[in-house]
């Protein structure tokens, strides 16, 4: 058997049998990713609205820098929130370093230029086609682009796919902030780092497609409440 | 009593001057068209009336503000329901919200939309987006109605539709301020035609002056069709 079809068929049978730790290490995953996700949302959305509706000295500027950020490198991010976070660092005495918090904020940091900048783009193309029309019934320009993250509600769901995509498949950051810990900060990415590391490749390949498999269901599920959104639209035309 | 005076309004966007020392007054009660080809000024003239677009020169509104609403050409309706685009007009109006029902309801009949308020507002055809865009415009009750060719991508019957709807709204009080370069709904529906080309105004006439009198140079040769749209 090749190493390929190996680690399909170690791929398959972790999932068939569910293993415990395999089990573990998804969810960790999925809850670092999902909450890093969901605090960059949480600022990454109403920043990029504002940016785009923003005019003052220096946004130019801010724009540049949040573009650029978006190639920020995951080890640089793991590297800056470890020396915030270290003992000595500023944030030291929360004594957060090596916990899944560390990770969740590794990763927002990793992925909130995403969120902010893509936003900023959509929320601007929308305004070019309908900011008049809400100025002109009396929203200020801030709720203009607020209201552009409602009426661009899909668009803001793709970003937060691409988001979450970025935050689940990145190891540097959450390697050095989160340090593997087997069950407690160990994910999937780390996993396979790890075992590439012990030379074990049919596993960490086969934690690899199910790491692609754990992201297309969620993809999936998304997919199903827009389609699922779109039907019942249909229903009442 | 004039709602809304302008006095020598100039608006420049970079190099091209969209509007030169353009003096106007919009009376309550009037229906007043501005009339001229693509590119005289007549949208840029629109927004200022409206106070969308930074310009030179003095704009003046009877006292706080006249309630206002505008109807663009090509109406941006928001991802929501018909009738969530009437209530989000009514929010941001600062209307209360003891009277969003009755308010919307009535929008509704008035335009003729009853029926279809829980229809997807992008999913309406081409006129009965138009006339939802006429509705949330009149569901605030504005005392002054901007209208950017508000049937310019029409079918002669929507066109139509639309039309009664600006002449009831008319007949209701309602000021209302219409670009258009359709000399038959000048012709039709306006008290006071303004006729601009060059982002200048030519003409300010009473509707049966503009049509009957003796207009000079080229808002005479717009007349006779003999200048390009």
């Amino acid at each position: 058997m090749s190493a390929f079809a190996a680690s399909v068929a170690t791929a398959v049978d972790l999932i068939v049998h569910a293993d415990p730790a395999l089990r573990r290490i998804v969810a960790l995953s999925l809850q670092v990713s999902g909450s890093a996700c969901a605090l960059a949302a949480l600022i990454g959305l109403p920043l990029g609205a504002w940016l785009a509706v923003a005019r003052f000295p220096g946004h130019r500027m801010l724009v540049l820098l949040l573009n650029t950020a978006l190639a920020l490198p995951a080890v640089l991010v793991g590297l800056v929130v470890y020396l915030l976070l270290s003992r000595s660092g500023p944030l030291g005495a929360w004594g957060m370093l090596f916990t899944p918090t560390a990770m969740v904020i590794a990763q927002t940091v990793l992925v909130l230029p995403i969120v902010a900048a893509l936003t900023r783009q959509f929320v601007g193309d929308a305004l070019r086609d309908g900011g008049d029309q809400l100025r002109s019934m009396g929203a200020s320009p801030l709720t203009c682009g607020l209201l552009m993250l409602l009426h661009g509600r899909w668009a803001v769901m793709t970003v937060l796919i691409a988001a979450f995509g970025r935050a689940i498949a990145e190891v540097g950051a959450v390697m050095i902030v989160g340090g593997n810990i087997d069950g407690f900060t160990r994910v999937m990415t780390t996993a396979i780092a790890l075992e590439t590391s012990k030379g074990d490749l049919p596993l960490a390949m086969a934690l690899g497609l199910v790491l692609l498999a754990v992201v297309a269901v969620v993809n999936a599920l998304l997919g199903m409440v827009r389609r699922g959104h779109g039907s019942a639209l249909a229903g009442v035309r | 009593m004039n709602l809304v005076e302008l006095r020598d309004v100039t608006v420049q966007f970079g190099a091209v001057r969209a509007l030169y020392g353009a003096s106007l007054s919009i009376q309550r009660g009037e229906f007043v068209v501005l009339l001229g080809s693509n590119g005289s000024g007549k949208t840029t003239l629109l927004r200022v009336l409206h106070g969308l677009l930074a310009h030179q020169g003095q704009r003046h509104q009877l006292g706080d503000a006249p309630r206002q609403a505008m109807v663009f050409q090509r109406p941006f309706l928001m991802r929501l329901s018909v009738l969530n685009n009437l209530r989000l007009a009514l929010w941001l109006g600062g209307v209360p919200r003891t009277a969003w029902a009755d308010r919307c309801w009535a929008a509704l009949r008035r335009v003729g939309l009853q029926g279809l308020e829980r229809r997807p507002a992008r999913a309406l055809s081409g006129g009965q987006q138009q006339r939802l865009a006429l509705a949330r415009a009149w569901v605030v009750q504005p005392q002054l109605l901007f209208l950017d060719e508000p049937t310019s991508s029409l079918d002669p019957s929507a066109k139509r539709e639309v039309e009664a709807l600006l002449a009831g709204f008319a007949a209701e009080g309602m000021t209302l301020v219409m670009s258009t370069h359709n000399l038959g709904q000048a012709k039709r529906l306006a008290t006071r035609v303004v006729y601009l080309e060059g982002g200048e105004i030519h003409a300010d006439l009473p509707v049966h002056e503009f049509f009957n009198g003796r207009l000079q140079g080229r808002a005479q040769q717009f007349l006779k069709g003999e200048l390009t749209w």
